[in-house]
Order: structure tokens, then C-alpha cells, then sequence
């Protein structure tokens, strides 16, 4: 179930330093969402795309991932244009379609695909565990970084769990529908998984214990920071410099 | 002097299960004790006692001719004493399998290139270093219990506490496994097992809990 399927790869992103791709993904995200005009949201979207095509993630992958994105930009649709104050286009009765609120659940949307792109290209080619460590690098609070750390390394052994108590369920039997036993079931199943993970936890802290553990959190490998880092750096920023040159003409 | 002292250790649940009942024994120099007990006998719960991951009702536990009462008392201990868990996946948690084998090692305030290279060392004695940058989670079964006895030699504990070592192991698995442990230079260990051929190659002395206390066979 839980696969870091764009983590493998041999492009210029693959390889980049983790710090580098966390870093930018902060700055492209801040700035993209800053940006007011149409025509800086646009060349923010077109920045994001073209990251992906430099990490050479497979398009379609990417556009299942977009799809699940915009289901929720779907929502703002539904309810924005008639729901901001302004000029109206379509008037229907008591419902009336603004081009102010049209232009906002636009320019969400360009800002919400860029920052998304962006943070697939930069983030998802790395693992859980680089951007882990990268993140204990930059100097990210030692107990957030393990919460992330955890949490990745045992939602598999709970997810594991899970599958397991569903097959034994099944195998004796069982067809959820709608009524209570299957709610009951459902019920019982989260009901044990929760306690489950608690004493999983647990034994985990034991464990730790057990090695000395005393709250720190240690590095082995280091990452180092190489020329083509400082070209993606140096591209990137100059993109972004380039983004809000455009948001700030006065020939816009 | 006995390396662990255990005197009168009363334990219980807290749903109120008594598991141990005044339980005494005396790990001795070169013993290698089998456990054995009916499941739910407390066998687990003993070794956890042992390493003050549970903090017993009643009874004194001496460890190195030391009384361990408080929490500062067992981490001064737990280098010392190597408790394989019963479930690797308790016990293997890092990114990949040669930082959790340096944890323990960096724990104890190892250099990283001293810690690095003892967990190579490690990894190399129990024939898997080839597996040094696996994720441990995606190992098999087998891999998984040798990663996780090597995170515990790596440490170079005097004392091992084995909880089910060759559990769920494939034969040729579980005699390697064996084999590591009676060629590594350690001073006595307690191990519990329901596998007959593993308690016999590896005991010299029998114990049988029973009722929450312990009888040697």
C-alpha cells in the first residue's frame, strides 16, 4: 500500500541534496502563494511543471495525483463564484455569478497546481527517510523530525496489522453491508488496531530503551552539498526572481 | 558473586493479573539458562523486569553485585545486558540497517566512525553484511532477527536475554542464528524458548516457571 514509487530515479532532482528540495519547496510554495496577478500564478504553474519534467516523473502518475488535488479545488468552484461579493456576470434569480469570485477560485487553483508540482518534483523524489534526516540537518526540532520518522516507519507495521485482521475476518465469514454487525465489526477491528498500535509504541520505547536511547536522535550519513546542488539553487531562484519581476512590472 | 540476583519480584498487570509471585533466581557465571513456562507464565515479563522496563510491586533486583532500584540505576545496566525482543520489527526502527546497528553503539557515546565501524564489524560477524543498506522493514522474517541480534552485539553486552531467538525461523536460519550465539564471547544468558532443539543446544541449566515463581529442573 505505501510505496515512494517517484523515490527511485536518475534524474537531476533524484540526485539533488534533500536539504536543496526541502529548502525550495518552502520558497517556491511562499512566494507562489503570495503572488497576486494572473500572469505570475501561470509562470508559478509553469515553474512547477516544468520541475516535473526535470525529475521525469511518469505524466500520468502525476495527473492521478492532480486529479485527487482538484477534487477538493472542485468544492471552491462550487461555491465561490456566487458566494464572493462583486461585479456579476450571470445573474440566476437570487444567485449571482461574480467575476471576482471566478478569478479567486482561479488564481487558488493555478497557486494550488504549482505548489503541488513543485513539491512532487522536489519532495517525492526523495525518501520519507532522506527528508527525515535532511530535515535533522536543517536543524527541524529533534522531536518533530522522529514523530515523521515514526509515523512512516509503523503506519506499514499497522497498515500490516490491519490487512491481517481484515483477511482473518473474511475468512471466517464476514461481508460488510449496511447494518449494525458490520458497523459493530468495523468497530471492534478500529477499536483494536488503536490499542494495538499503543502497545506497539510501547515496545518500541522499550526497545530503544533497552539500546541506551536518551532522546537523541543520531545521524550516520551526511549529505553533501555538490556543484549541481548550487545550480538547481542558483536556476531555481533565478526562476522565482523572475516570477515576481513579472508580478511587480509596472508594463503588466 | 551472582551476575543477576533476583529476590521475592512480585508482579502485576494493571488489570490486575498476578504473573509473578515472589520469584527468586541467581544468574551465575557461564550459565545458560533455558526458560520454559506455559504462555502467559510471565517469561517476557521476567526479562523486562530484569532490565527495569517494568517496575516490579515487591522484590529486589541486583545486577553486577549492584542493588537497580531506579531508572538511573538499569541504563547504567542496559549496555550490559542485550535483550533480543520477541518481535524484530520492536526493535528495528532506523532508515536503514547500519544505523540501527550503530544506535546502541552511538547510545553509549561512541564517535561516528568508531560506531560505523563496529556495526560493520558486526554486521560481517553474523555474515550479512551485504544487507548493510537494506531498509530493515522490507527484510524477510530471518534477516529481520539476525539485523536485530546484531543491533544487540554490537553493543558487546556481557549478558543476553533471548526472547524466543529462533521463533519463526526457517532450520537453516535458526542454526545459524544458534551458531552466532555459542561463538560470541558472552559471560551467561537466559533464554526462553517453546523450541525443544533450541533450549537443548543452547542450556546448560533448566528453569520452569510456574504459578509466578520458578523451579530449576
Amino acid at each position: 500500500m505505501i510505496c515512494e514509487r517517484f523515490a527511485s530515479g536518475k534524474s537531476i532532482l533524484h540526485s539533488a541534496d534533500p536539504r536543496v528540495k526541502i529548502l525550495l519547496a518552502v520558497l517556491y510554495a511562499f512566494v507562489t502563494v503570495g503572488l497576486e496577478s494572473q500572469e505570475g500564478q501561470i509562470l508559478a504553474l509553469l515553474g512547477g511543471l516544468l520541475l516535473v519534467m526535470a525529475a521525469r516523473l511518469s505524466l500520468k502518475e502525476i495527473f492521478r495525483r492532480l486529479f485527487v488535488v482538484n477534487l477538493f479545488v472542485m468544492m471552491l468552484w462550487l461555491i465561490l463564484p456566487w458566494a464572493t461579493t462583486g461585479s456579476g456576470i450571470v445573474n440566476w434569480g437570487p444567485i449571482i455569478i461574480t467575476f471576482e469570485g471566478i478569478s479567486l477560485a482561479f488564481s487558488i487553483t493555478l497557486k494550488c497546481n504549482a505548489i503541488i508540482l513543485a513539491n512532487l518534483a522536489l519532495l517525492s523524489t526523495s525518501t520519507i527517510f532522506s527528508l527525515a534526516h535532511a530535515l535533522a540537518h536543517l536543524r527541524v526540532p529533534s522531536k518533530i523530525v522522529q514523530l515523521i520518522f515514526f509515523s512512516w516507519r509503523y503506519f506499514h507495521v499497522i497498515d500490516s496489522e490491519f490487512h491481517h485482521m481484515n483477511q482473518a475476518i473474511k475468512v471466517r465469514g464476514f461481508k460488510p453491508g449496511s447494518n449494525l454487525h458490520t458497523y459493530r465489526t468495523y468497530g471492534h477491528l478500529i477499536g483494536t488496531l488503536f490499542i494495538k498500535s499503543l502497545e506497539r509504541g510501547e515496545s518500541v520505547q522499550k526497545a530503544m530503551l533497552c539500546r541506551g536511547f536518551d532522546g537523541t536522535f543520531w545521524l550516520l550519513s551526511h549529505f553533501r552539498l555538490r556543484p549541481s546542488d548550487i545550480c538547481l539553487v542558483g536556476l531555481a531562484t533565478a526562476y522565482l526572481f523572475f516570477v515576481i519581476g513579472v508580478e511587480w512590472s509596472p508594463w503588466r | 558473586m551472582a551476575l543477576i540476583d533476583l529476590n521475592g519480584i512480585s508482579f502485576a498487570y494493571p488489570n490486575g493479573n498476578l504473573v509473578l509471585k515472589g520469584l527468586s533466581l541467581r544468574l551465575e557465571e557461564g550459565d545458560k539458562i533455558g526458560l520454559l513456562g506455559e504462555n502467559g507464565a510471565g517469561k517476557t515479563t521476567l526479562l523486562h523486569i530484569i532490565l527495569g522496563l517494568l517496575k516490579p510491586a515487591k522484590g529486589e533486583i541486583t545486577v553486577f553485585g549492584k542493588r537497580c532500584e531506579t531508572e538511573q540505576d538499569f541504563k547504567k545496566i542496559r549496555g550490559a545486558i542485550g535483550l533480543l525482543f520477541q518481535d524484530s520489527d520492536d526493535q528495528l526502527f532506523c532508515p536503514t540497517v547500519l544505523e540501527d546497528v550503530a544506535f546502541g553503539p552511538l547510545n553509549m557515546g561512541m564517535k561516528r566512525h568508531e560506531a560505523t565501524d563496529r556495526a560493520e564489524r558486526t554486521l560481517d560477524k553474523l555474515g550479512i553484511f551485504h544487507l548493510r543498506n537494506r531498509v530493515p522493514y522490507q527484510l524477510s522474517g530471518g534477516e529481520k532477527r539476525l539485523v536485530s541480534m546484531a543491533t544487540i552485539l554490537s553493543m558487546r553486552p556481557k549478558i543476553l536475554l533471548l526472547d524466543e531467538p529462533t521463533t519463526g525461523l526457517d532450520e537453516k536460519t535458526g542454526k545459524r542464528l544458534i551458531s552466532v550465539l555459542q561463538n560470541y564471547p558472552v559471560r551467561a544468558w537466559i533464554m526462553i524458548s517453546q523450541i525443544q532443539s533450541t533450549i537443548e543446544a543452547m542450556s546448560n541449566k533448566y528453569c520452569q516457571m510456574n504459578g509466578g515463581r520458578i523451579d530449576l529442573v
